[in-house]
């Protein structure tokens, strides 16, 4: 008979609770009314899809951003904690945000390190995205992670696609 | 039918799964601290002792380039490389050597077919039809070549049992069909297509067919005389061979009719700036260096299956899939995705709540290798109205305790991710 291995710390720290909770009952989920642009994210190798819309005002602040899509729990959850981080912040703290993300999904940067890249105002932000960082102990998932970052940049930079086969 | 290809197996003991298990090195290893459950032959079966050895002493013993030098060693890798060829012929019951093409896939085999056949015979208006449950590979070259040429595809749905009807073709075949492009055994769904049936309509209206033979070769006894059909496919890898070597059977009179797909050496007769005259069959199909060693592995993975007893190991297979089923039936929460009759050791699932690759990732933690996403074949998960499943596909080395091992793993998702 086959014995199964207990469940490992790894897959407890990519499956915890906050980010199961974000998969099964995303924020944000819809189109944004009257949005400025709009962007897909498209994992081919996998089929997941994302769509993501924002509203930038004239200031370049970030005034609303939704997603909609399919996809896996982590893709699905780090779109929702995406929108959840980025509504109402500036072009500038997206791009730090956004870098920070990104060190954290590849294991470039710890939390400690994210945070401490990053000004004071946006350490919350950080700590509560950081829960996605576990993603970084498998290769493979780290795109679904960074899947809908992707696409939020395309959208803000006036693309119509991001692809995270690159 | 013609019977002598059973025949050729040289076995004398029954199929014995522990043994054929112990023929497979990988499969003593451990993944994440868990014995190997290795479930995703679909994909890309593991390879026995006696090919990765077959490649090894092609390379250390007898490599050079085939059909050209006039020393030892080219002579004795040509030979080789044709008596591959032949292992081939008499696997699948081919009239004639010269109808075996070498390509480096079966993806390669059918675009050629696409290329060539396709932009000789097919002109426009004319109908390719395929099922809904075609592979990627079955459904782009043909869209290639109604861009190029403006043929129709036409279209089979697939029953939600993952059946394909034998009256659904014949709504669909008709009078402009010229070609009909089918899987034998579909990759997502383990479904067997009613390929003898098909071939009889196709055929009743004058029209080709092509098999594409990548999973129903892995399970069945194909004789493509039998089967009657006018092209069929496949690639070594998924019959426990090396990647990088696939085989294009075609009947002689067709392939001599076709043009040539690539140009280059060794398709050729005499090649001037003013014209040039192609190689004889099948080489006038191999421009340039063939894959040689894979050629040679994918013979030695011929020689394996001949020496073990088949129809034993096609029940075993069946056994395995009918033991899955039952088993990953009381997972809570598990749907099987492809239930049709008579269907072969390929399931895809899903567990209610979880999508495929949060389960294949965590099934991976548990040492359980199953594949998760479209299985390149999006048109049938919007079919099916699934945008992922989770695959098991069982192979001659796989056992019940492969089984267990997934189910185990599966409960153990649950408290995961649900």
């Amino acid at each position: 008979m086959n014995v199964t291995a207990p469940i490992s710390n790894d897959l407890r720290s990519l499956y915890q609770e906050i980010i199961l909770d974000h998969g099964k009952s995303p924020r944000n989920f819809g189109v944004v009314d009257h949005h400025t642009c709009r962007a897909q994210g498209n994992n081919p190798m996998c089929g997941d899809r994302i769509t993501v819309t924002a509203r930038v005002t004239d200031s370049r602040t970030l005034e609303d951003v939704a997603f909609e899509g399919k996809g896996c729990a982590i893709s699905i959850a780090s779109a929702s904690m995406m929108t959840e981080a980025l509504k109402g912040k500036t072009a500038g703290a997206v791009r730090q945000l956004s870098k920070a993300m990104q060190d954290l999904c590849t294991g470039k940067a710890d939390a400690d390190e994210a945070r401490a890249s990053l000004p004071e105002n946006l350490a919350g932000e950080i700590d509560r995205l950081a829960s996605l960082s576990g993603v970084h102990q498998f290769p493979v998932r780290v795109k679904c992670a960074t899947l809908s970052w992707h696409a939020l940049n395309s959208c803000l930079e006036g693309k119509a696609q991001a692809t995270t086969e690159k | 039918m013609s019977a002598p290809a059973v025949a050729t197996s040289t076995a004398h003991v029954a199929f014995d799964p522990v043994r054929a298990r112990a023929d497979f090195p990988v499969l003593a290893r451990a993944v994440h601290g868990m014995p190997l459950a290795y479930l995703d032959g679909a994909a890309s079966a593991q390879k026995p002792r006696q090919v990765i050895d077959a490649v090894t002493a092609a390379y250390e013993e007898e490599y050079a380039n085939v059909h050209r030098g006039a020393y030892y060693l080219s002579e004795m890798a040509t030979a080789n490389y044709e008596a591959a060829r032949k292992k081939v012929r008499t696997f699948i019951n081919a009239r004639d050597l010269a109808e075996i093409v070498f390509t480096k896939g079966a993806t390669e085999a059918i675009n050629l077919i696409a290329a060539t056949y396709g932009r000789a015979f097919l002109k426009a208006g004319d109908e390719v039809v395929l099922t809904q449950l075609e592979h990627h590979s079955n459904i782009v070259p043909w869209q290639l070549l109604r861009d190029a040429i403006g043929c129709v595809i036409r279209v089979v749905p697939v029953a939600e049992d993952g059946s394909v009807s034998i009256d659904d073709v014949a709504k669909v075949v008709g009078s402009k069909t010229k070609l009909v492009a089918v899987a034998h055994v579909s990759n997502v769904l383990g479904t067997v297509l009613p390929i003898h049936e098909i071939v009889q309509l196709a055929h009743e209206v004058g029209a080709k067919v092509l098999l594409d033979g990548c999973q129903g070769i892995v399970h069945q006894h194909v004789d493509v005389q039998a089967l009657d059909c006018d092209f069929y496919v496949f690639s070594g890898h998924k019959l426990y061979g090396p990647t990088g070597i696939g085989v294009l059977w075609a009947r002689a009179e067709l392939l001599d009719a076709m043009p040539p797909y690539q140009g280059g050496g060794d398709m050729i007769d005499t090649v001037t700036f003013e014209k040039t005259t192609w190689a004889e069959l099948p080489a006038k199909f191999e421009a340039g260096t063939p894959p040689i060693v894979q050629a040679i592995g994918m013979g030695a993975a011929i020689d394996y299956l001949n020496a073990l007893d088949r129809p034993g190991m096609e029940a075993h297979e069946d056994e395995l899939l009918r033991y899955a089923m039952m088993h990953l039936e009381q997972v809570p929460g598990v749907k099987l995705i492809g239930t049709a009759p008579g269907k072969t050791a390929i399931q895809s699932f899903v567990l209610d709540g979880t999508h495929p690759h949060d389960l294949a990732t965590v099934l991976d933690r548990s040492g359980v290798a199953v594949r998760a996403g479209h299985h390149c074949a999006q048109p049938l998960m919007e079919a099916l109205n699934v945008p992922a499943t989770a695959r098991a596909s069982f192979g001659l080395y796989n056992t019940t305790e492969d089984v267990d091992a997934l189910t185990a793993a599966l409960r153990r998702a649950r408290e995961v991710l649900l």
